[in-house]
C-alpha cells in the first residue's frame, strides 16, 4: 500500500497507493442513469462518510464498487490498491479485500449463521464465538441466516460477517438504521474494530501515529449521522444528482450544513 | 380372510391409479433367481456394499439395532441386536403370528389400484418390524430392498408396529445393483403407531434410470403417538408415483412428513404426502423440497381436518436448476368442520441472484455459492429425533446427496 521512492533530489519520499480510486464512474440500473461521473479517492486508514438524499444513488455506488450485476458500469473505472477491478466479479473483489454490509440481505434457509461465518472467514473458525459475543449474537449462531431477524439483528449479523471476513475496505450502508439505542454502541464498537479505530487507542500513541498505524479504510452511508457519535470519520461527501460534491470536508461540519440548509442548497453553496 | 382380500385384489388387477404414468407389467420379469442367505453383511461383494451404502445401509451394523436385507425375491439377512425388537421377513412373521393377517390392508385398500392388487397376489416377502410395548430402540433398524436382476419386478409388503409406549427408528434404502438399468418395485408399507409410541421412518430411494416405482403407504397413529417420515429420492428413476397417507386417529397424535426430491433429466416423479386429522388436537406438518435438474416433478400435499381443534401446515418449495424440467406444486387443504386450522405456503422458482451475490460478497465463487444454497435448500432439519440419531439420518442423506449432485 505504502512504498517509498527516491525523488529528483535524491530524497526518500512516501508514495501512497490509494485504497480506492474511482474515476469518472457512470452507473446505470435498468435503463436509468444513477451515477454520472463520480470521482473518489480513499487513502489507507481513512474513513469516508457519504450523505445524500433518498434515491441519490448512495447504495448504487456501494453496489458498483462491490461489483453487483444490477449496477452496470457504463463508464469510468474503479481501482483497488492500484489495480483496476472494474472487470472483476464480486467474489474476486471480496478475495482482494473488499467487504460490504448489506442493508437488506436475503434470507438463506438451511444455512446457519455459523456456516456463513465459516465461509466469510475462509474456514478460520477461531474467534467466531468471541466476535459473536462482542456483538451479543451468540444465540443466533445456530439459526438460519437472516431468518426472522429484526432490523437491528441484521445489522449485527452483517458486521459479524465482516469481522470474520476482515476486509481492508469496508463498505457500510446505513449501519445504524433500525438499531435500538442499547445496541448502537455495540455497532459503533464493531465498526471501530473493523476499521482498526480502537486498536491503537489503548497504547500511548500520538494522534498522528494512530492514524498512520491504521491500514483499513471505510466508506459509510449515513442519513442521520448518528453513527458519527461512535465512529470517528475523516472525510465527508454529498452524493447529489449523480455526482459527489462538498468532498473533503469534515463530516460533522458537513452534516451541520445539511441540517441547516438542506441538500440542494448545501451542495450549491459549497461546490 | 386372505381369500377375501385376494378376491378383491383380482378384481382390481386392471385398475389404474388416478396419478402417475401407466406401467405395463408385461415388460418385466416375474421370476428371479434365488440368493443364498448371509450371516454377515461384510460377506457381500464390494460392489454390493457400495450400492447399499449409497442407500443408507451401515454394513458394519454397529450403529443399528437390526437389519433386514432383501435381494430380489430372497431375504438374505435379518438380524436384531436389541431385546424387545423384532425384525423378520413378513412371510416368516405371518407363520409365527397368525394375528398379523389382521394388519394387512388396514391403512391401504387392497383394491386401491393394480399395484396394491399385484402386491397382494404376489406376496414376495417384505419386512415385519415391531417394537414391543415400552421398548425404546437405541439405534435405528435398517432395511434394504435391493434389485440385482435386470428387468425384475419386486413386490413387497412391509408392516411396522410400534406397540404402546415404544420408540422405533427405521432407515430403509431401496436400490438397484450396479449395472441394472431397468426393473420395477411395488412396495406396500403399513405403519401402526400405538398409544404414546413413536416411529421415525427414513426412506432413501436410489434407483436406476429405467426403473419404475410404486410405493403404497398408509399409517395409523393412535392417541399421543408420533410419526415422522423422511423421504429422499435424488438419483435418476424413470417413473415414481406415491401418495403416502397418515391417519391421525388418536387424540394429540402427530405426523410430520419431510421429502427431498431431485428430478434428474428423464425422471418423472409424482410424490405427495397426505395427513387426515381425525383425533382431537392432532397436528400435522408436511415439508417438501424439490429440485429439478431437467426432470418432471409433481409435488402434492393434502391436509384434511375432520374434527375441531386440529392444526396442520404444508410447506412446498421447488428450485429449478436447469432450463428444462417442470415442478408442479399442488398443495391442498380440506377443512370438514369448524375450528380447523390449516395453512400452506408454496414457492417455485430459480435461485435468487441476490442470494448468490450475497455469498460471493463473502468470497465464494458463483459455483460455490450456488452449491451452498442448494445444500441449504435440501437441508431439512429432521426435528424430533435424538441428536445422535439425527446425525445418523443426516449422514445417510449426505451420502445419497453426494452421489446425486
Amino acid at each position: 500500500m505504502i512504498n517509498t521512492y527516491i525523488d529528483f533530489y535524491g530524497e526518500f519520499q512516501l508514495r501512497v497507493v490509494m485504497m480506492l480510486k474511482i474515476e469518472d464512474l457512470h452507473v446505470t440500473v435498468g435503463d436509468k442513469q444513477i451515477l454520472q461521473g463520480v470521482n473518489l479517492h480513499i487513502k489507507p486508514g481513512e474513513t469516508h462518510v457519504l450523505f445524500g438524499p433518498n434515491g441519490s444513488g448512495k447504495s448504487s455506488l456501494l453496489g458498483a464498487i462491490m461489483g453487483f450485476k444490477r449496477y452496470r458500469v457504463a463508464g469510468g473505472k474503479i481501482f483497488f490498491r492500484g489495480e483496476d477491478i472494474t472487470p472483476l466479479s464480486v467474489h474476486e473483489r471480496a478475495q482482494r479485500g473488499l467487504g460490504i454490509a448489506f442493508q437488506r440481505p436475503p434470507v438463506l434457509r438451511g444455512i446457519s449463521m455459523y456456516d456463513l461465518l465459516r465461509i466469510s472467514g475462509q474456514e478460520k473458525v477461531d474467534g467466531i464465538e468471541e466476535m459473536a459475543k462482542s456483538l451479543n449474537f451468540i444465540s443466533f449462531l445456530p439459526r438460519d441466516v437472516n431468518f426472522g431477524f429484526s432490523g437491528g439483528e441484521i445489522k449485527r449479523s452483517e458486521l459479524l460477517q465482516l469481522l470474520a471476513q476482515d476486509p481492508d475496505l469496508v463498505l457500510l450502508d446505513e449501519p445504524e438504521s433500525g438499531v435500538d439505542l442499547e445496541n448502537i454502541a455495540l455497532i459503533g464498537h464493531a465498526i471501530n474494530q473493523l476499521l482498526q479505530k480502537d486498536s491503537f487507542q489503548k497504547r500511548e500513541c500520538s494522534r498522528r501515529e494512530i492514524k498512520e498505524g491504521r491500514r483499513k479504510s471505510g466508506l459509510i452511508i449515513t442519513h442521520t449521522g448518528f453513527i458519527l457519535d461512535y465512529v470517528p470519520a475523516d472525510v465527508g461527501h454529498v452524493l447529489y444528482e449523480g455526482q459527489l460534491s462538498c468532498s473533503g470536508l469534515n463530516p460533522r461540519e458537513l452534516l451541520g450544513c445539511i441540517h441547516e440548509l438542506g441538500y440542494g442548497e448545501c451542495t450549491r453553496c459549497l461546490v | 380372510m386372505q381369500e377375501e382380500k385376494r378376491l378383491k385384489a383380482r378384481k382390481a388387477v386392471e385398475k389404474q391409479d388416478t396419478c402417475g404414468d401407466e406401467i405395463d407389467f408385461r415388460q418385466y420379469r416375474e421370476e428371479g433367481e434365488p440368493h443364498p442367505s448371509l450371516t454377515r453383511l461384510e460377506d457381500l461383494s464390494q460392489a454390493e456394499q457400495r450400492d447399499m451404502i449409497r442407500a443408507g445401509v451401515d454394513i458394519t451394523e454397529k450403529e443399528r439395532t437390526g437389519t433386514y436385507i432383501q435381494k430380489d425375491h430372497s431375504v438374505i439377512h435379518t438380524s436384531v441386536l436389541q431385546e424387545g425388537l423384532e425384525v423378520l421377513s413378513i412371510t416368516e412373521a405371518l407363520e409365527r403370528y397368525p394375528w398379523l393377517e389382521d394388519y394387512y390392508w388396514r391403512t391401504v385398500a387392497v383394491d386401491a389400484d393394480k399395484y396394491t392388487a399385484r402386491a397382494e397376489l404376489h406376496r414376495e416377502h417384505g419386512y415385519f418390524i415391531r417394537a414391543l410395548p415400552g421398548v425404546k430402540a437405541v439405534y435405528p433398524i435398517q432395511a434394504c430392498l435391493y434389485i440385482t436382476q435386470e428387468g425384475l419386478i419386486q413386490d413387497v409388503h412391509n408392516i411396522v408396529i410400534a406397540e404402546e409406549g415404544s420408540e422405533l427408528h427405521i432407515i430403509t434404502g431401496c436400490t438397484t445393483g450396479h449395472g441394472v438399468e431397468s426393473g420395477m418395485h411395488v412396495g406396500v408399507s403399513e405403519f401402526y403407531i400405538k398409544k404414546n409410541a413413536k416411529l421415525s421412518f427414513t426412506m432413501i430411494h436410489s434407483w436406476a434410470e429405467d426403473v419404475a416405482v410404486r410405493p403404497r403407504t398408509g399409517t395409523i397413529v393412535e392417541e399421543g403417538g408420533v410419526f415422522l417420515s423422511n423421504y429422499i429420492c435424488m438419483r435418476p428413476v424413470r417413473s415414481l408415483q406415491m401418495y403416502p397417507t397418515a391417519y391421525l386417529v388418536g387424540d394429540g397424535s402427530l405426523a410430520r412428513y419431510h421429502s427431498i426430491l431431485v428430478g434428474q433429466p428423464g425422471s418423472r416423479l409424482d410424490v405427495g404426502s397426505r395427513v387426515v386429522l381425525r383425533g382431537e388436537k392432532s397436528r400435522a406438518e408436511i415439508i417438501a423440497r424439490s429440485i429439478t435438474k431437467g426432470g418432471h416433478i409433481i409435488n402434492r400435499g393434502h391436509l384434511v381436518g375432520e374434527v375441531p381443534n386440529v392444526k396442520g401446515h404444508l410447506e412446498c418449495r421447488g428450485l429449478m436448476l436447469a432450463p428444462e424440467g417442470v415442478i408442479y406444486a399442488v398443495p391442498e387443504l380440506e377443512a370438514r368442520v369448524e375450528g380447523v386450522e390449516l395453512s400452506h405456503e408454496a414457492a417455485v422458482g430459480k435461485i435468487a441472484e441476490e442470494e448468490i451475490e450475497y455469498l460471493m460478497a463473502r468470497g465464494l465463487t458463483e459455483e460455490e455459492a450456488t452449491a451452498t444454497i442448494v445444500r441449504g435448500f435440501l437441508n431439512v432439519k429432521i426435528m424430533g429425533l435424538p441428536p445422535e440419531l439425527e446425525e445418523e439420518v443426516q449422514q445417510a442423506i449426505e451420502v445419497s446427496r453426494q452421489s446425486a449432485l
